[in-house]
């Protein structure tokens, strides 16, 4: 893997300071996918970095194109393979904005529920690979312990784990199972006493601070630059949360906090990360709370047909920030441009701004920090 | 919901308003033709007609008392549509400044639209994020109108401003070939859509620092995006290897196999809901 050009290694300066390029990826298990990081190193300290993607380039968005706005709900849960209930929010969003379509109230509950679900495990599996790139084993054991049980919360309410598929444009396709409400309530009443154990293995741990405070500094400015978003945003010291901002669903009649932290470091966007989780377990007992009696499905004509003109941008706060889609109907019942917004794109995008002048050591923890999915940068 | 009482004014008529028994009237009509007849029947056709507006009136009042009554979702959807924005300060603002460089203003689904010279997009784009707060770029995309003459290719800029919690979309219309000058001086997060316009459309952004392919390897001969690239894809073997496979090799863009996706049938299932 190690290119280093051999007409340049006179005995001056092989033993001396020489700069070498390093190919990181894409088959690392440390970029979390195949992200590809074309690295210039000098010694151990990172002079310049460029990264590579595409490698997980699937046409996506032509595949949209393709096909009626009911079919496409499955391609979005491919996107942010751990967090497809969000995505499913943002596309059924957006064509619900485009047709002027009215979801009922208990169908918006469910949504509200089964995104803060889904935030929860896909910040679960966040903490689960970011503690094991640094070297702590242990909290990933703890975090898929719990992790299971959400992901048998969504098996029971839709039949799958991953790729959801549990929204419809204009309402919800399934009710709540019966004694769902109950079991979630078990899980999530739990789940609190669950974070303290994590943070009893991380949070005060010298070694894990070690790792982590002070390393991949993204200060306010660059990060509103680069269109950074998400708990990468709010570890940087800037409040934005789209779901306080403009809120969607059920977000404007339940109570919560957006946590933020301002030294901008790895450790902040731990604290972000894991402050979240707390605010969800908030807004799940809220919304089962307030469950109402009801239709989940509200009028819909059988074939969804966009208007012969119009364009929609819907976003909704996924766990690793905003997640939009841009529609533009033509009075087909194909979107005639589906363009989505992936957050992990732009939140890869400033990585050279937090790991160069660093140590190759730290760009793990940087990388993990960031919480990609190569699924939704590539598309 | 208090469905069944909802659907009774549609069924029947409560007012009484039907249309009048067309019997009366063939009656009339076997008998023979008289001046007199006819003026009455004139008369009668006249006040029937009258009835039946009355009765159609009547019943849209009741559908609409009916829909009025009905909770939101159960009402029948109803797309949103393109408005002028009038009277709204960021749109005069941006004209007074741009003139000509603003071309239109409009809204859809409360979502304020603005149309940009191509020419003007730099200086817009800064002056939105020195002087409105515009300061968080969300995205550039492409889209591809092949029935547009004029402007096949469209630029789309989504910004957010975080005090007013507010978004707007820029849209530049252009032409085949034409360069639109990029904004990475104006938002470094450019960047990298820029480069995915570039590669899906065939864009070229002017002054862009790195204006290569990012999604599509390098090498690859052809824009995926454009609404006549194959769906099936392309030979790559003859977009990897130009040299060795020659000129003619594969098919490139818009030349595909002809194939083209199934018409979506207008029938389809059931909505899930039961």
């Amino acid at each position: 893997m190690v290119e280093v050009d051999s007409s340049s290694l006179s005995s001056d300066t092989l033993f001396g300071v020489e700069e070498m390029e390093i190919n990181f990826g894409p088959q690392h298990p440390a970029t979390h996918g195949v992200l590809r990081l074309k690295l210039k190193v000098d010694g151990e300290r990172i002079v310049d970095c460029y990264p590579v993607i595409g490698y997980l380039h699937r046409g996506t968005e032509k595949l949209f194109e393709l096909h009626p706005f009911f079919q496409n709900v499955p391609h979005t849960d491919r996107l942010d393979y751990v967090a497809a209930a969000t995505n499913n929010l943002a596309y059924v969003g957006a064509v619900e904005k485009l047709l002027g379509l009215v979801v009922p109230p208990r169908a918006s509950y469910i949504r509200t529920l089964l995104s803060e679900l889904q935030r929860i495990s896909s910040h679960l599996i966040w903490l689960a690979t970011h503690a094991i790139d640094i070297g702590a084993m242990t909290p990933f054991f703890y975090t898929f312990r719990e992790r299971e049980i959400v992901l048998d919360l969504f098996e029971e309410y839709c039949g799958a784990r991953l790729t959801l598929n549990c929204m419809r444009p204009g309402g919800q396709p399934y009710d709540l199972p019966v004694g769902w409400v109950e079991r979630c309530a078990e899980f999530i009443e739990d789940f609190p006493g669950k974070i303290d154990e994590y943070e009893g293995l991380l949070t005060e741990n010298r070694i894990w601070k070690k790792r982590t405070v002070g390393i991949g500094i993204l200060t306010p400015e660059v990060a509103l630059e680069y269109g950074v978003t998400g708990p990468m945003l709010r570890g940087s010291g800037i409040q934005l949360d789209v779901r306080k901002a403009m809120p969607y669903e059920m977000y404007d009649q339940v109570d919560f906090d957006v946590p933020v932290f301002y030294n901008c470091d790895t450790y902040d966007r731990y604290l972000v990360r894991i402050e979240e989780m707390r605010q969800s377990v908030r807004i799940v007992l809220q919304c089962l709370e307030k469950l109402p009696e009801g239709p989940i499905m509200g009028k819909r004509p059988r074939v969804l047909k966009a208007p012969k003109e119009g364009d929609v941008y819907h976003a909704v706060e996924a766990p690793k920030g905003e997640i939009g889609f841009y529609i533009v109907g033509d009075g087909t019942p194909n979107p005639h441009r589906c363009r989505v917004r992936p957050p992990s794109l732009y939140n890869i995008q400033v990585l050279p701004e937090m790991v160069v002048g660093g140590l190759i050591a730290d760009l793990i923890a940087v990388i993990g920090t960031t919480d990609i999915v190569l699924g939704e940068v590539d598309r | 919901m208090s469905e069944r009482e909802d659907d009774k004014p549609q069924e029947g008529h409560p007012n009484g308003a039907q249309p009048t028994p067309e019997a009366p009237d063939e009656t009339k009509a076997d008998a023979p033709a008289v001046a007199e007849a006819d003026s009455e029947e004139a008369a009668k056709a006249k006040a029937e007609a009258e009835a039946k507006a009355k009765a159609a009136a009547a019943k849209a009042k009741a559908l609409a008392e009916a829909e009025a009554a009905r909770e939101p979702w159960e009402r029948d959807p109803v797309a949103p549509e393109w408005q002028e924005a009038e009277g709204d300060a960021l749109a005069e603002a941006l004209k007074k400044s741009f003139g000509e460089g603003v071309t239109a203003a409009r809204t859809f689904a409360g979502e304020l639209v603005f149309d940009i010279d191509l020419r003007a997009i730099q200086e817009v784009g800064r002056s939105l994020k020195e002087h409105h707060g515009f300061a968080l770029l969300v995205d550039i995309c492409g889209a591809h109108y092949p029935d547009r003459e004029e402007a096949p290719f469209e630029v789309v800029y989504h910004l957010y401003n975080l005090e007013q919690a507010r978004r707007i979309r820029l849209k530049v219309g252009i032409q085949e070939g034409v360069e639109v000058p990029t904004v990475v001086d104006v938002w470094k997060g450019a960047n990298w859509p820029e480069r995915e316009i570039y590669d899906m459309y065939g864009v070229r952004f002017a002054g862009h620092p790195d204006m290569t392919r990012i999604l599509m390897w390098e090498g690859f001969n052809g824009h995926p995006l454009r609404k006549d690239f194959p769906v099936e894809g392309i030979d790559t073997g003859a977009a990897i290897y130009p040299e060795f496979y020659g000129e003619e090799a594969g098919p490139v863009a818009g030349t595909g196999t002809g194939w083209k996706p199934p018409k979506p049938s207008e029938e389809e299932p059931a909505p899930e809901e039961a």
